[in-house]
């Protein structure tokens, strides 16, 4: 279980958030925020075929290399997640 | 405000082709995914040719699609991962010519989400099970299995979910008759998340489904490449060696459970940048009897075929081959009868025959710096995806209705199209007859021939009859009288023919004789109605003749003769059905504006039974079946529904074909359906939609005719010959049977096309075309331009003006500058070292050209600009620029208002204010829409698209609109109400462009939208009440009858981002044609629904 969960003591909460990946809760830092954010939209662009096709045409990239670059941007969407100072 | 929207032309885009036999015959069928829509494609194995054999709208976004066999099964189903959250197993069935949903299992919630699957479908090889698996942490499995009775059976879902890991591919593993096993590419971000220091590896994991335990467990995972993007089967059992193909930036692995990796580079082209590996981008995996083969297509175009080396189900090599160059795909398929079929990712899709296999050419297998043929193109099928940009215009001199001029495709294969609604007509043979014939008929000599013998023209005093062979032959002495003009010709009997001139009846029997009738003296034949046993004659007296050809096969005159009491104009009968004596009514067109039904029972001969009246005088009348068509001399058609029983009329639909009078006749066309030919000014063409009860009229793409009748020649199976003017021409449809039922032609274009302008003037159009990454394997910025000058009517391009290097042009409009005394400039929007993500650029500059007489243009002079200009508009004399800051990608003006359309933040409305010489926002919208196009409706309404689908009109409150305007200096409004939102509606498609319109000469003004996949849509204003609550209720009624067939809830779908407002899907009402009986009759009682197009 990830840390973020670690005080949460509801076991209904903790299901909630097992069960759907970007649930948010109290402690949420904006890294995490952000993150799922743009995983949520990388992921709504592999989706649908219409948003992969117009950003292959505005980048001049293949339909693939788009589908392959956003999924892989869906790792590290924000960057590396920042020094954490109070563990 | 109520629209009903309609889509012309459905996507013609292919995201994704699958292979298999779907009905169950020998020939393999593929089935093309478009996005919103399912299609059946059959390909005819002698002559390479591509049909569509069903299309269907699913009402849901489709994002993969594979195929399956169950063991011992003749037939293969299609399994569909859509955004509905749930999977569908879909069977074509042949009887009905519909998918038909064998199963519907519920998995997660609706929409393309990030943890619901559907993204990747996987098979097991040998069909026992699916997995369907989401971009991250998802994935599901289901046991495919046959029940007793040999139906498919689906367990539950089996989960095998990984938290927070992306996916980025799944492929069933072939492993023979063991579990059902299947490999994913997964990474997992659950510790790079909390710790910097970590790297997530990408890790090549195969999941087992134990058959005997109904459980999934993870069996083997081990590090691969980081950027390793598509999985490929290797196959297994018997055949192979099992195991994967893990495609990677740059180079090709195979992996597999206890094996040897083995690694190969893709060899790629000369001078391609070394800072990025190639990545594959499709893939096909081919089994013949004794061995197999991959083709394997780089992003570039390139494919290549892979081999593996193997005994004892040992990988020794792999090997790697260029093989051909075709355009990059979404997915290949290969064919057993030998054709490979390209699902290009933009522009056209390509059936290739193969010539070779790549295996007896002593190419090295490394260097690919040569381009070898690896087979033939057979046939296209023609796409417009994406289009870019699109005009609806009326260029055509001879034209009452507007062409649609699209801007689409990608770099090389760019197109210029100009769609126009009607059928292409292929010319055959043209020849000038010096004098205009007053009608033409084209004739068999005996009831059986296939072909026409005869073509006879009438002209004002004379008759000239052609005999038909290999050319058309002038023939003497026929029987037919040539010194006469005739009414009509008529195939009689078997074997016998008639002319009906205005002085008599003349039979030509076979032996050569003939037999007359001529009319009493002073009086002449008018117009006639014939069939191959009945004519009836009108004659000047306003009497009807009838004739009936009796047991004795002598055409025996009737004793009773008809008095109408009014000139005649136009009289018409059926065709006499097999076994039948005769056809049992008459239809009397006559001057007084009525239409009268006359029996021809031999107990009732010409006994009135119905009148109906017309609008106008009528001009001819033709009986298909049990409907009686009526050409009217004001240009109308009425088709009336003739009950066969009783003879009454009623059911009556009206279209208007043109301004002459219209004429109608009667073609049999190949496969033995009667079809409506009816010639005003313009020509069209009327025949049963497919599998419906409705009849589609559709115009001819030619020159309008004034005489015309079918034509059956060897050469032209579905032909027409007809006049225009003195000229004769001989033509055919090739198109006939095609659904599209809009025209394409096409221009090639040298870059991606950005915008378009048309000269108000000449009538040319201006494309600004612009290539990112120009060059092999580039990086981001490097950009080529040019704009494109091209005549849309003649279809040829005047000239094509490259622009500097790096230079990339986003924008064109035609300004008529109110400094230089309204002299007309084109401005260009340009930017150099564009880089979209993060967005820079270097400079911006605006270019100006002038128009030089032939239409081509030179530089005049080129400013320079703080933004890149994404939008151009002239304004009062001035261009008006959006800007790259603020991402504005549409203008439009109307008085002092400009309407801005922003990439991100929806729709402004500026007012500009003379005497401060300023721009005012006076309004703005509630919601951030990522707008890519709009129009004005009218001064305070405008319509437009956004990237995710959707389709809005705004409307600005009329107090608040006068109150901006009457305010002389703004001073007091800035910000004051928000655009009220009039309609919204989610597309099946991204709009691009968007227009206000006038399809059909006289009918009302629609909106036409283009959309990114090839969608062509109209929303039509539903006028009365009764519309709008009739569709309405059709639609909800359909809607809650059948279902999408994804299992998707049409509503919510239509109302993906925003609540439906307003609009009635069309598309779904039209559906109604394709329900059975019985659910029709449960749907709705009344009338099918009637439509603008």
């Amino acid at each position: 279980m990830s840390s973020e969960l670690r005080y949460t003591a509801n076991t209904q909460l903790e299901h909630l958030h097992a069960r759907y990946t970007g649930t948010g809760h109290a402690d949420l830092s904006k890294y995490d925020w952000v993150t799922h954010q743009h995983r949520d939209t990388l992921a709504s662009i592999v989706g649908h075929p219409t948003l992969t096709s117009f950003l292959a045409i505005a980048d001049g990239e293949s339909k693939g290399r788009i589908k392959f670059e956003m999924t892989e941007k869906m790792l590290q969407p924000c960057g590396p997640p920042p020094r954490k100072d109070d563990d | 405000m109520h629209l009903y929207n309609l889509t012309l032309q459905r996507p013609t885009a292919a995201i994704q082709a699958i292979v298999g036999n779907f009905s169950g015959f020998r020939e393999q069928e593929l089935i093309v995914s478009h996005g919103t829509s399912l299609e059946l494609l059959r390909i005819d194995t002698h002559t390479g040719k591509i049909s569509s054999a069903v299309v269907t709208d699913v009402f849901a976004s489709i994002r993969s699609i594979a195929s399956f066999r169950l063991a011992a099964n003749h037939k293969d189903y299609a399994i569909i991962g859509s955004d509905s959250g749930r999977i569908i197993v879909l069977e074509f069935s042949v009887d009905s010519g519909k998918f038909i949903k064998l199963h519907q299992e519920t998995y997660g919630k609706s929409g393309a989400r990030r943890i619901v699957p559907g993204q990747f479908l996987a098979i097991d090889p040998k069909g026992r099970s699916v997995m369907i698996s989401a971009l991250e942490k998802s994935k599901l499995v289901y046991i495919l299995n046959r029940d007793a009775s040999v139906n498919l059976t689906i367990s539950s879902a089996l989960e095998a979910h990984a938290e927070g890991c992306i996916m980025q591919h799944i492929v069933g593993v072939d492993v023979g008759f063991e579990n059902p096993t299947f490999a994913a590419l997964e990474q997992d971000y659950t510790e790079s998340d909390q710790d910097a220091s970590k790297v997530a590896q990408k890790m090549l994991t195969y999941y087992e489904l134990d058959l005997s335990l109904n459980h999934v467990m993870r069996r083997w995972s081990v590090p691969t490449d980081l950027r390793a993007n598509l999985l490929v089967q290797v196959p297994g059992g018997q055949g192979g060696p099992s195991g994967v193909l893990v495609c990677c930036e740059g180079h090709i692995m195979y992996q597999n459970m206890d094996a040897v990796q083995h690694r190969i580079p893709i060899p790629c082209r000369e001078g391609s940048s070394a800072d990025r590996g190639l990545l594959i981008v499709s893939v096909v995996m081919h089994k013949m009897k004794d061995r197999f083969f991959f083709l394997l297509q780089s992003e570039s175009g390139d494919l290549y075929k892979v081999t593996l080396e193997h005994s004892d189900n040992e990988v020794r090599t792999l090997k790697i081959k260029y093989f051909g160059t075709v355009p990059v795909s979404t997915s290949l398929c290969v064919l057993k009868s030998g054709f490979l079929f390209v699902a290009s990712e933009f522009g056209n899709q390509h059936l290739y025959q193969f010539q070779a296999l790549g295996e007896d050419d002593d190419q090295l297998e490394y260097s690919s710096a040569t381009y070898n043929d690896f087979g033939i193109l057979e046939d296209e099928i023609v796409s417009l995806d994406p289009i870019i940009d699109s005009q609806v215009l009326n260029l055509s001199s001879h034209s009452d209705s507007p062409q649609i001029f699209t801007a689409c495709g990608r770099s090389s294969q760019s197109t210029f199209r100009t769609l126009r609604h009607g059928l292409g007509v292929e010319e055959v043979v043209e020849c000038d007859l010096q004098s205009s014939p007053t009608a033409i008929w084209a004739t068999k000599h005996i009831e059986n021939d296939t072909t026409n013998d005869y073509v006879i023209l009438s002209f004002t005093n004379a008759t000239l009859v052609f005999s038909v062979g290999e050319t058309l032959e002038d023939v003497q002495n026929t029987g037919f009288l040539s010194s006469v003009p005739t009414l009509a010709v008529q195939q009689l009997d078997s074997d016998s023919l008639v002319q009906i001139y205005p002085g008599g009846v003349r039979r030509i029997l076979p032996n050569g004789h003939v037999q007359e009738w001529t009319p009493p003296s002073g009086l002449t034949i008018i117009t006639v109605a014939a069939n191959t046993r009945q004519i009836a004659v009108a004659l000047s007296s306003t009497e009807i003749v009838y004739f009936e050809l009796g047991l004795d096969d002598q055409l025996e005159e009737c004793e009773i003769r008809k008095a109408m009491g009014s000139s005649i104009l136009a009289i018409g009968i059926g065709t006499v059905e097999q076994e039948r004596q005769r056809y049992p009514f008459l239809s009397v067109g006559c001057e007084d504006q009525t239409i009268h039904t006359l029996s021809l029972d031999p107990q009732h001969t010409l006994e009135c039974i119905s009148l109906q009246a017309l609008q106008a005088p009528p001009s001819s009348i033709c009986t298909i079946g049990n409907l009686v068509h009526v050409g009217l001399q004001n240009g109308v058609l009425l088709q009336t529904v003739l009950d066969t029983n009783t003879g009454q009329l009623g059911d009556t639909q009206s279209r208007f074909l043109g301004t002459r009078p219209v004429r109608l006749s009667r073609v049999v066309l190949q496969d033995g359906i009667e079809a409506l030919l009816a010639l005003s000014s313009r020509s069209w063409i009327s025949r049963n939609r497919n599998n419906t009860h409705t009849t589609a009229f559709t115009p001819l793409l030619c020159d309008a005719l004034e005489h015309a009748c079918g034509f059956v020649h060897d050469i032209c199976p579905d032909g027409f010959i007809g006049t225009t003017g003195s000229v004769l021409r001989i033509f055919c449809l090739p198109k006939l049977k095609d659904s599209n039922k809009l025209h394409q032609e096409s221009v090639p274009l040298c870059h991606t096309p950005r915008q378009m302008v048309c000269h108000p003037n000449n009538n040319y159009i201006y494309i600004v075309e612009t290539d990112n990454r120009m060059a092999i394997n580039p990086p981001a910025g490097t950009w080529s331009s040019s704009i494109h000058i091209l005549d849309p009517t003649k279809g040829e391009t005047i000239a094509c003006i490259p622009l500097d290097h790096t230079e990339a042009a986003f924008s064109i409009t035609i300004v008529p500058f109110s400094a230089r005394g309204g002299q007309l400039m084109l401005v260009v929007g340009t930017a150099t070292n564009v880089v979209q993500v993060p967005r820079s650029f270097t400079s911006a500059f605006l270019r100006l050209y002038r128009f030089k007489e032939n239409g081509e243009i030179e530089l005049h002079y080129k400013t320079e600009i703080d933004d890149v200009p994404l939008a151009l508009l002239a304004f009062q004399g001035r261009l008006a620029a959006g800007s790259f800051a603020r991402s504005i990608v549409t203008l439009h003006t109307q008085g002092s208002r400009i309407v801005v359309g922003d990439m991100e933040q929806s729709l402004d409305f500026l007012t500009y204010k003379a005497p401060d010489n300023r721009l005012l926002v006076v309004a703005d919208d509630m919601q951030p829409r990522w707008t890519t196009c709009s129009t004005i409706l009218d001064y305070n309404t405008v319509a437009a698209g956004d990237r995710f689908g959707n389709i809005f009109v705004n409307r600005l409150d009329s107090d608040v609109s006068e109150a901006v305007d009457a305010d002389p200096t703004g001073a007091g409004l800035l910000r004051q109400k928000p655009l009220l939102n009039g309609a919204a509606y989610k597309t099946r498609d991204l709009p691009t462009s968007i227009h206000k319109t006038t399809l059909v000469a006289g009918a009302c003004e629609v909106i036409l939208y283009t959309a990114w996949h090839g969608t062509v849509g109209i929303l039509a204003p539903l006028s009365s009440k009764d519309d709008v609550d009739f569709l309405s209720i059709l639609e909800q009624q359909i809607r809650g009858e059948q279902g999408t067939l994804v299992g998707r809830d049409h509503l919510s779908w239509r109302g993906y981002y925003a609540p439906v407002k307003g609009i009635v899907d069309g598309d779904l009402c039209e559906t109604f044609h394709l329900l059975s009986d019985t659910t029709r009759q449960i749907t709705d009682g009344s009338d099918v629904a009637q439509t603008n197009e």
